[in-house]
């Protein structure tokens, strides 16, 4: 197990260095004078001037990214060429938002997603098998801005319950999370009932009900932890729908989160926030699938037989 | 076939035995799925209503009428009018045409990528594998529409960018998918024996081993289709995709999100239209999904 964890953590580091390259190559491929586009619009001829020095712009592409890398690892991610702050500042001031929404949302989506899947697969063809399924065919369609709005709408606008939009309260983070949450919610339902079907329809089940076991212990003691398989695999992938997701989430909810400032920082050609943001959401979906396969070879032992099972 | 004394006629001629292909056995399990039929016809409407828009709206999407702005929805304007006074219902037809080419397009991108090269890496493996893999790797390691906004960045804004962003989005996907195939087909006994005919490896990919992996391809697109609408919609709230006055159902979203309170039907029917676009090919992947697995055929 442990050598797994580890084989697992070794093949996370060229991905992040991948990561990092990609990220350190965005300014580098946008047509025009890379000194400029970090500089911003309105700067001097002097500050550009400045700033190629800083970018070491006229040397070699390998000393420009060992320089990045070094700047890096320090936490320097340059400064906002709109508020002048540095990169790494206005990053740590929105990451817990968005690791906030993303989390309540992903809680929701396993909390209401397995209930609902369980329940679907153990009353098959019920009118709740039936009613969810239906509405979790329409969740994974639903647009997650539209929904976003026509929960403001309904919400905000027409009940007056919960505040449209910006963070303060567990209130501001109701239909948010919501919004987020429900396409993962859906899919989640839809493949723990798929996985509890296949599960429930095997012979172990059959001999553990012949022994007279209670239905209960029959779902949740044998059943469950083997339908979780696929259902985990589905969560790691989810995560980064999610993180996608927030993106759109925290502009329909003003919600300061980082996917927000990314999208403000595009809108604005702040190019160091918009390396800092995409670098900062992809390490979290990097780490956040590091975690999921861990869990995912606690869940199934036979990952950890051999060396194949890694691929 | 018999005659009216009960013999056989010999004239007649005997029903030719029809073909019963793999496809034709498809169609005919896809065709018994209600949700799958559904999900053909809404998407026939909206191909229909992309093609005939100027025949079924007199109004062009892109002209300002300022007389006619915010009227609620009426027999005039059938879902009312924009701000500058732009009919709803025809800007919401000529949207259907810019998603259905933006999904069609840029999962055509993704496939010209992401299958060659998903074929190459799972045929030859080694070292070219472990190198394609690795850059997979890494571009998986951005969530999917993240990456398209990250293309759209270097690219900038327009629907021709947005297909591209979201076509370069989907290359892992199919790169992945098609690489999976190959390893489990290359390995059977055919590939074997054409290899032993001294069959060149690019006859054997491609007259041997793809025409198996078409089916996991067909039914990833049809989802990718779905994916890349969500994303390109996306993009457009979020003004990164196709740019006014293009009647894009993103942007046309965003825009209309300001006149929530008094003109919520600016929101709400582009809203519905993405969602029906992508309900209706969810559903023909789903049931294309269950009708290419041999194993659900014979359940039924």
């Amino acid at each position: 197990m442990y050598g797994y964890v580890i084989r697992r953590l070794l093949l996370a580091i060229p991905v992040l260095i991948g990561v990092s390259i990609l990220v350190f190559a965005i300014i580098r491929f946008i047509p025009g004078d890379p000194a400029r586009a970090v500089a911003g619009v309105n700067a001097s001829p002097e500050y550009i001037e400045q700033v190629r020095r800083d970018l070491l712009l006229d040397e070699g592409v390998h000393v420009q990214y060992y320089a990045y890398m070094s700047n890096l690892l320090q936490g320097d991610m340059g400064r906002s060429t709109f508020t002048q702050r540095p990169v790494t500042v206005e990053l740590m001031q929105r990451f817990p938002n968005t690791l906030l929404l993303s989390a309540t949302a992903m809680a929701f989506a396993i909390i209401f997603g397995m209930a609902a899947g369980i329940v679907s697969a153990t009353r098959r063809y019920s009118l709740f098998d039936n009613t969810s399924m239906l509405l979790a065919l329409f969740g994974v369609a639903a647009p997650v801005f539209w929904l976003g709005i026509m929960f403001q709408l309904l919400f905000s606008v027409q009940l007056g319950w919960l505040p449209s939009g910006g963070i303060g309260t567990w209130k501001h983070l109701v239909l948010p999370a919501l919004t987020l949450g429900l396409a993962t919610t859906a899919l989640i339902a839809r493949i723990t009932r798929s996985s509890m079907l296949d599960v429930l329809g095997q012979d172990y089940i059959t001999t553990a009900r012949s022994k007279g076991l209670v239905e209960r212990v029959v779902v949740y003691k044998h059943a469950l932890k083997n339908a979780m398989i696929p259902v985990v695999t589905v969560m790691g992938l989810q995560f980064g729908t999610l993180l996608g997701g927030a993106v759109l989430t925290e502009t329909v909810f003003s919600w300061p989160g980082v996917g927000r400032l990314m999208v403000d920082s595009i809108l604005a050609r702040d190019y160091p926030v918009v390396q800092g943001a995409v670098l900062i959401l992809a390490v979290l979906f990097v780490t956040i699938n590091l975690v999921v396969d861990i869990i995912y070879a606690f869940l199934d032992p036979r990952i950890t037989y051999g060396s194949k099972e890694v691929e | 076939m018999f005659n009216k004394t009960g013999k056989v006629d010999a004239h007649s001629k005997l029903p030719t035995p029809k073909k019963d292909t793999e496809w034709s056995q498809v169609w005919r399990h896809l065709r018994r799925n209600r949700l799958a039929m559904v999900g053909i016809a809404v998407m026939a409407l909206f191909v229909l209503c992309a093609i005939f828009a100027p025949l079924i709206t007199p109004y062009d999407p892109i002209k300002v009428d300022f007389g006619s702005a915010f009227n609620v929805p009426s027999s005039e304007n059938l879902l009312g009018a924009d701000w500058l006074g732009r009919d709803n219902f025809s800007r919401i037809l000529y949207g259907a045409r810019i998603s259905l080419i933006i999904g069609f397009i840029s999962v055509a991108i993704g496939m010209v990528i992401g299958v060659p090269v998903g074929a190459l890496s799972g045929y030859y493996g080694g070292k070219f594998d472990l190198f394609i893999q690795r850059i997979i790797d890494i571009l998986i390691a951005f969530p999917g529409i993240l990456l398209a906004i990250v293309v759209v960045t270097i690219l900038g804004t327009g629907v021709e960018n947005v297909m591209i962003a979201v076509g370069i989005a989907s290359v892992p996907i199919y790169t992945r998918l098609v690489r999976g195939s190959v390893l489990g087909i290359k390995e059977q006994g055919y590939v074997a024996a054409a290899k032993a005919l001294g069959i060149g490896d690019s006859r054997i990919i491609v007259r041997h081993i793809m025409p198996n992996c078409l089916g996991p391809i067909i039914v990833q697109s049809t989802f990718q289709i779905a994916t890349a609408i969500l994303w390109a919609a996306g993009l457009g709230f979020l003004g990164l995709g196709a740019q006014p006055p293009d009647p894009e159902w993103g942007a046309m979203l965003s825009r209309g999100r300001e006149y929530i309170r008094t003109a919520h039907f600016l929101t709400t029917y582009p809203g519905l239209a993405i969602f029906f676009m992508v309900l209706g090919f969810n559903l023909i992947g789903d049931g294309l999904r269950d009708a290419l697995d041999p194993r659900s055929r014979k359940h039924r």
